[in-house]
């Protein structure tokens, strides 16, 4: 009776974990090719940051991506999660420059950025980024990686997506053929190529080198506590565990004498 | 409650209070030895999670609202504050948002129970209208709790569900003009819904506090649906079911915390990731997965009710009267009622096929008066969504086999799994878009849903025989037939 009941629990729960350990969102996107998956440090239940790749990809953020895309939600203080001292991004904030202000006088005034700072985006505004950018706006990229289905995949093949001619395609005037995005036709040049951003640390220079760290770096921007939360789910599953298996013992014993 | 015979308590304190309001008399009665049928399965654990999940949400929701600006120009940033800054805030945001998701599977689990063990049966009629209230109120609670992170999935889906009640006559868009505080989805819109999303699950504990009463008058059902007969049968709820509920409850939210943990955005949408823009129409719009099988059934009725679905309908009705009458078995006419239901459907594909359009756009059957709709498909749809869930509430009254149990209904039993399954089907269907084959498969589907409440419940219980019943738990049980 008792090992009946074991067993309906054990596949129903089998059921839900099979189903959840794809880690899949519910719903993915239309109108592209699904990109393959690739194997991330992040990924899994012990998955954690590597601060190395992170780091590169801030560099390649900031050298590449920023000239367009703005990263608002992080501040230049959050840096010290991938390893930089206050110093470091003391001298990484006073890079950007922000407007400030009413002083004393009244008058707006620019200073440079601060570590409480957030991160400088490169338009005033939505209406001068479509200006510059022929209609197109440049997304804010400090969700990208939340706000796509299966987003570090995604977002990676994205950006080694591009194709050139279109398949034969009508690609109009200063558009491009990617065809990972939904629709493939995509404002984005392509923005990585081999040699463009320079690494201190002997990793190859390459557009798929980048394009991996600028997922990692960009993972964390979206889900800054990813780390954190594994960690917890871990002690809170085994304390979970362990607190069934008590109450189960717990159960049978004062239901023994039941008939 | 609990008034009358009352035994001291030891304890000088609690027998204080206890003779002025007599609380831990009424614990004690209600709880303590509170007599349970000794026979339940695990399915009788859920409504215990239930109860768990609906604090877990009110505790995770009381501290969010601390924190949360329900403004359409803040309300965004200040989940991303929520996550990012609050402490422990993105362990709370994750916590009640998949929380609703697993809310909605315990009550769905518990929803089922009742069904296959016919606890909806006399007595405890008013037990599961309490509980289908219950569900409506969750409902809506939470479509509105959706909306409140403002991304583009809640501010297109307040914009699609809103604008449903616009189908009613008369007086649909006055009451859309209400719901919107406005004439669009807009700051007003969002205000109110937060206001009504703090206040519904209060209500929910109210209606919940009389289902529970309303369970301990008639005591609960068991997997035999035979009542308890004397003390041999049931075992007091505390400390047996107290304990076998925690069990239960901690084995689920294991479940749960797995999904918190590592998969917090899995049952979500990405879209609502990105901010609402007015101006960007998502490439699909798709309510939360728990919505999807009423969402399916909405967009099934792809047509407008004109003369022939309508004669088919009212042919359907007649046919069915004399089962829904107290005329037995014997005075019934099935051989008219077989021709009836023919001509009846019959007369449904002439009223659906003359709206129906092939792949060149022409109408496949040109039939007169085949477009004057008495009912619109919108209004339809519609009907036949909240339909869906009067149907449920009505089941007492739909399904009056003597039995309650479908361990001893067969057929019962059979046409409810196939109607549990066909529910996923609708769900799948609810989540892609609406063109193709799963048009006609959720059609399908919404009519079998239909169909089960309203043709086979009936006929099932005046035709269906059943099994023998045993003659108490206690000798089931002992004969280990559970």
């Amino acid at each position: 009776m008792t090992t009946i009941k074991i067993k309906v629990l054990a596949v129903f729960v089998s059921l839900v974990m099979s189903f959840s350990f794809g880690f899949s969102p519910a719903y993915a996107a239309g109108g592209g090719v699904k990109a393959p998956a690739q194997q991330w440090h992040f990924d899994g239940m012990t998955g954690q940051f590597d601060l190395a790749a992170m780091q590169r990809g801030l560099k390649v953020y900031r050298e590449v991506c920023a000239a367009c895309h703005g990263l608002k939600r992080v501040r230049y203080g959050n840096l010290e999660a991938l390893g930089y001292s206050e110093a470091q991004i003391k001298n990484i904030a006073v890079d950007y420059t922000v407007t400030d202000g009413p002083n004393d006088e009244g008058e707006m005034f620019d200073r440079p950025a601060r570590p409480s700072d957030s991160f400088v985006s490169p338009y005033p505004n939505d209406k001068a980024a479509k200006a510059v950018n022929d209609g197109a706006l440049p997304t804010d990229l400090s969700l990208i990686i939340k706000a796509r289905a299966y987003g570090p995949d995604y977002l990676y093949a994205l950006l080694m997506g591009y194709e050139e001619g279109g398949h034969g395609h009508d690609v109009p005037e200063g558009k491009h053929w990617n065809k990972y995005f939904p629709g493939y036709v995509i404002s984005m040049a392509p923005p990585l190529s081999d040699g463009i951003v320079g690494y201190e640390d002997g990793s190859p220079e390459t557009a798929e080198q980048y394009a991996h760290d600028v997922v990692n770096f960009l993972t964390w921007a979206a889900d800054p506590y990813l780390e954190e939360r594994k960690r917890m789910g871990i002690a809170v599953l085994i304390f979970l565990a362990a607190f069934a298996a008590v109450m189960y013992g717990v159960k049978k014993r004062i239901w023994a004498d039941v008939h | 409650m609990a008034s009358g015979e009352r035994t001291a308590f030891e304890n000088p304190v609690v027998e204080w209070i206890d003779s002025r309001l007599p609380i831990f008399t009424m614990m004690q009665k209600e709880y303590g030895v509170f007599p349970t049928p000794k026979n339940f399965n695990y399915f009788w654990n859920f409504g215990a999670i239930a109860m768990v999940m609906l604090m877990i949400m009110l505790v995770t929701g009381i501290f969010l609202a601390m924190h949360y600006t329900a403004h359409t120009s803040m309300a965004f940033d200040s989940v991303e504050r929520i996550m990012r800054d609050v402490n422990s805030g993105w362990l709370i945001r994750y916590i009640h948002m998949n929380g609703a998701s697993f809310f909605f599977i315990a009550v769905y689990i518990h929803m089922f129970r009742g069904m296959y063990y016919g606890s909806f049966k006399k007595p405890r009629e008013l037990l599961w209208i309490l509980g289908v209230l219950i569900f409506v109120l969750m409902m809506a609670t939470a479509f509105m709790g959706y909306v409140l992170p403002w991304g583009q999935m809640s501010y297109w889906g307040a914009t699609v569900i809103t604008n449903l009640f616009s189908a009613i006559p008369f007086v649909g868009d006055s009451i859309v003009t209400l719901l919107w505080g406005g004439f669009s989805v807009d700051n007003p819109t969002l205000n109110r819904f937060f206001a009504l999303h703090y206040l519904m699950p209060f209500v929910i504990f109210a209606v919940v506090f009389l289902h529970v009463w309303a369970l301990h008058v008639t005591g609960s059902n068991n997997p035999l649906g035979i009542e308890p007969k004397g003390k041999q049968d049931t075992l007091p709820f505390h400390p047996y079911y107290t304990m076998k509920d925690t069990f239960g409850t901690i084995v689920f939210l294991f479940i749960y915390a797995f999904f918190v943990f590592y998969a917090p955005d899995y049952m979500g949408h990405p879209d609502n990731y990105i901010p609402a823009d007015p101006l960007v129409t998502p490439a699909f719009i798709v309510p939360e997965w728990y919505f999807l099988p009423f969402y399916a059934m909405l967009r099934s009725i792809t047509f407008g009710v004109n003369i022939y679905i309508g004669a088919g309908a009212v042919l359907a009705v007649l046919a069915m009267i004399p089962v829904y009458s107290k005329k037995t078995n014997k005075e019934l006419n099935i051989g008219a009622m077989v021709g009836m239901f023919a001509v009846a459907g019959a007369l449904f594909m002439l009223g659906y096929f003359a709206q129906l359009k092939n792949g060149a756009g022409e109408i496949m059957l040109n039939l007169p008066l085949a477009d004057f709709f008495f009912v619109s498909a919108k209004l339809g749809g519609v009907a036949v969504m909240f339909g869906s869930l009067l149907l449920v509430a009505l089941m007492p009254w739909l399904d009056t086999h003597g039995i309650r149990s479908a361990r001893f209904r067969p057929l019962y039993k059979t046409a409810l799994l196939v109607f549990v399954a066909l529910t996923f089907v609708l769900g799948i269907a609810g989540g892609k878009p609406a063109e193709g084959l799963w048009v006609y498969i959720g059609q399908l589907a919404t009519l079998y849903y239909l169909a089960f409440f309203l043709v086979i419940l009936p006929l099932l219980s005046r035709f269906e025989k059943g099994r023998d019943l045993p003659p108490s738990i206690h000798e089931a049980v002992l004969q280990g037939a559970k």
